[in-house]
């Protein structure tokens, strides 16, 4: 390095960049479909919308080929480019992305399945709507934590990780919800399953998309946060006919 | 929807620049290479590489009949650039040597001016018809060798006053002031530190836009970054040749597996 001289953000040998920014934008443009997927899967639900659901589950194929893709080109930036420090944070982070991604990916197709059996159903309460607004949410996360990832914004990045926090309590409020109708009138036992799935795997996306974004802050400053996940999910201590505040 | 592959892994054309069949190369009683027939691509770095002594360089050599210079030395087989073989009787050497031209080990300028080393070349192959034109040519190659900027301000100082990097950059314009049409390298950053490799290796990405560049490297890490095409030579065999991803992620024969991942030598 010549004196004085800021490093550049660039590599002399610019193919390399060129193949990073290649794999990171096959991350954004699966963040993209990822994205897409929660919304219309919770739309197919509200608006009990076959064809929307059906078309979230064949779309998932996408995601699942791109994953696929991800892997391969960021086996090959690491086989053909020994990449080092932050160059190897990147490409350890496109993989534990893809990952992510590709979980949430499936839990939409999942929401979209169920869709599909429960417009067979009579409608339990508004549940639809409060399920729309729970991946309104966790689609809202997702997005910033791809912005985050985009622009090395690790603030951005630890803000969607304090969300999750909001999501987890989306999820208790249904759980109580869920419980209530089924004991209310055990014919309400089989949707209300369905739709308690529906709002574990919008809880489980939201911890996927807080793991993408502990990646951002990984990718960023070199290690990840320290302190441990914000944590709203209590349900696993709720007992027999007691509220458990 | 199209998924974009790496794009510069991509080889922009299948048009065969070299087409070597059968060919034998023997050092008096020795057998150096062995039976080795290989497609080189037109506009595609192509990398070879193998241990010590598995004939990679003596190879390389083959392809502008440098081994000629050697007496004992005996090519059999045929090696045809753009179809026509280069042993044919009626084919001048030197006229070969001004289509595939050659970058050494150590950089190895003239003991001449910056300019002379880059004039040397079209001036006697007859290339420029003034002087004006020969400036272009220096001009030209310079800029190609991404020596332009460094070098405009002193070209009548010595060749041998640049830096090794420099030096090295310098041999690459001289080489291709001839405007070849294949370039071949021979170990050229092995006397470089890895800032002047690395401004070698984006030159030589830049240069397939325009030439068939083969490379001979000790360096596998070199070969991966560089190349799109990859030929493993080992005891005189042509063991694999392949898309330079496909030979370090997952190479079809044991022994180039074993290489690449330091188990032989």
């Amino acid at each position: 390095m010549m004196e004085g001289k800021v490093p550049s953000e660039q590599h002399i040998l610019s193919a390399f960049d060129r193949d990073l920014e290649a794999v990171q934008a096959l991350i954004m443009k699966m963040g993209g479909l990822v994205e897409a997927a929660i919304i219309d899967a919770a739309t197919s639900l509200e608006m009990r919308d076959e064809e929307l659901a059906e078309r979230v589950r064949k779309e998932d194929r996408q995601i699942d080929e791109l994953e696929e893709l991800v892997n391969e080109e960021a086996a090959r930036v690491i086989a053909l480019r020994a990449p080092t420090a932050s160059d190897l944070r990147v490409l350890l982070s496109v993989l534990k992305i893809s990952t992510n991604l590709e979980r949430i990916g499936d839990y939409a197709k999942n929401l979209a399945k169920r869709t599909s059996v429960l417009v067979q159903m009579a409608p339990v309460g508004d549940s639809g709507g409060a399920l729309r607004r729970m991946a309104k949410a966790v689609a809202e996360m997702l997005k910033d934590a791809l912005d985050s990832y985009a622009t090395r914004d690790a603030e951005l990045a630890m803000d969607v990780r304090i969300r999750d926090r909001d999501v987890d309590q989306m999820y208790n409020a249904l759980f109580r919800e869920f419980l209530t109708h089924m004991m209310e009138d055990p014919r309400n036992i089989t949707a209300c399953m369905h739709l308690h799935f529906i709002a574990k795997n919008l809880e489980r996306m939201g911890d996927h998309v807080t793991s993408i974004a502990e990646q951002v802050i990984y990718v960023v400053t070199g290690h990840l946060p320290e302190e441990s996940r914000p944590k709203g999910d209590r349900t696993s201590l709720v007992t027999d006919g007691e509220e458990d505040e | 929807m199209e998924d974009l592959r790496l794009t510069e892994r991509l080889v922009g054309t299948d048009e065969v620049k070299i087409q070597a069949r059968g060919v034998n190369v023997y050092y008096g009683e020795s057998h150096a290479i062995k039976d080795v027939d290989v497609d080189i691509l037109d506009k595609t770095v192509t990398a070879f590489i193998g241990p010590s002594g598995c004939g990679k360089s003596t190879f390389l050599r083959c392809l502008n009949r440098m081994n000629d210079t050697i007496d004992n030395c005996r090519v059999t087989g045929s090696i045809r650039l753009d179809g026509q073989d280069i042993y044919d009787r009626s084919v001048d050497p030197v006229q070969l040597r001004a289509q595939v031209g050659m970058v050494f080990q150590k950089p190895n300028p003239f003991p001449k001016s910056i300019y002379d080393n880059v004039a040397y070349g079209p001036r006697i192959h007859g290339l420029a018809r003034s002087k004006a034109d020969l400036d272009e040519i220096v001009e030209k190659s310079l800029r190609r060798a991404a020596l332009w900027n460094e070098a405009k301000d002193r070209l009548d100082q010595p060749g041998t006053g640049l830096s090794g990097g420099q030096q090295q950059r310098l041999c690459i314009a001289r080489a291709i002031a001839t405007s070849p049409e294949v370039l071949l390298m021979d170990e050229p950053c092995s006397a470089l530190d890895p800032i002047a490799t690395a401004q070698v290796e984006e030159l030589i990405d830049e240069l397939r836009a325009n030439f068939s560049v083969v490379i001979v490297t000790h360096s596998m890490q070199q070969a991966a970054r560089v190349s799109q095409r990859t030929a493993f030579f080992h005891l005189g065999n042509l063991v694999e040749y392949g898309e330079t991803g496909q030979v370090f992620t997952n190479p079809r024969d044991p022994r180039t597996e074993s290489y690449i991942t330091g188990r032989i030598g």
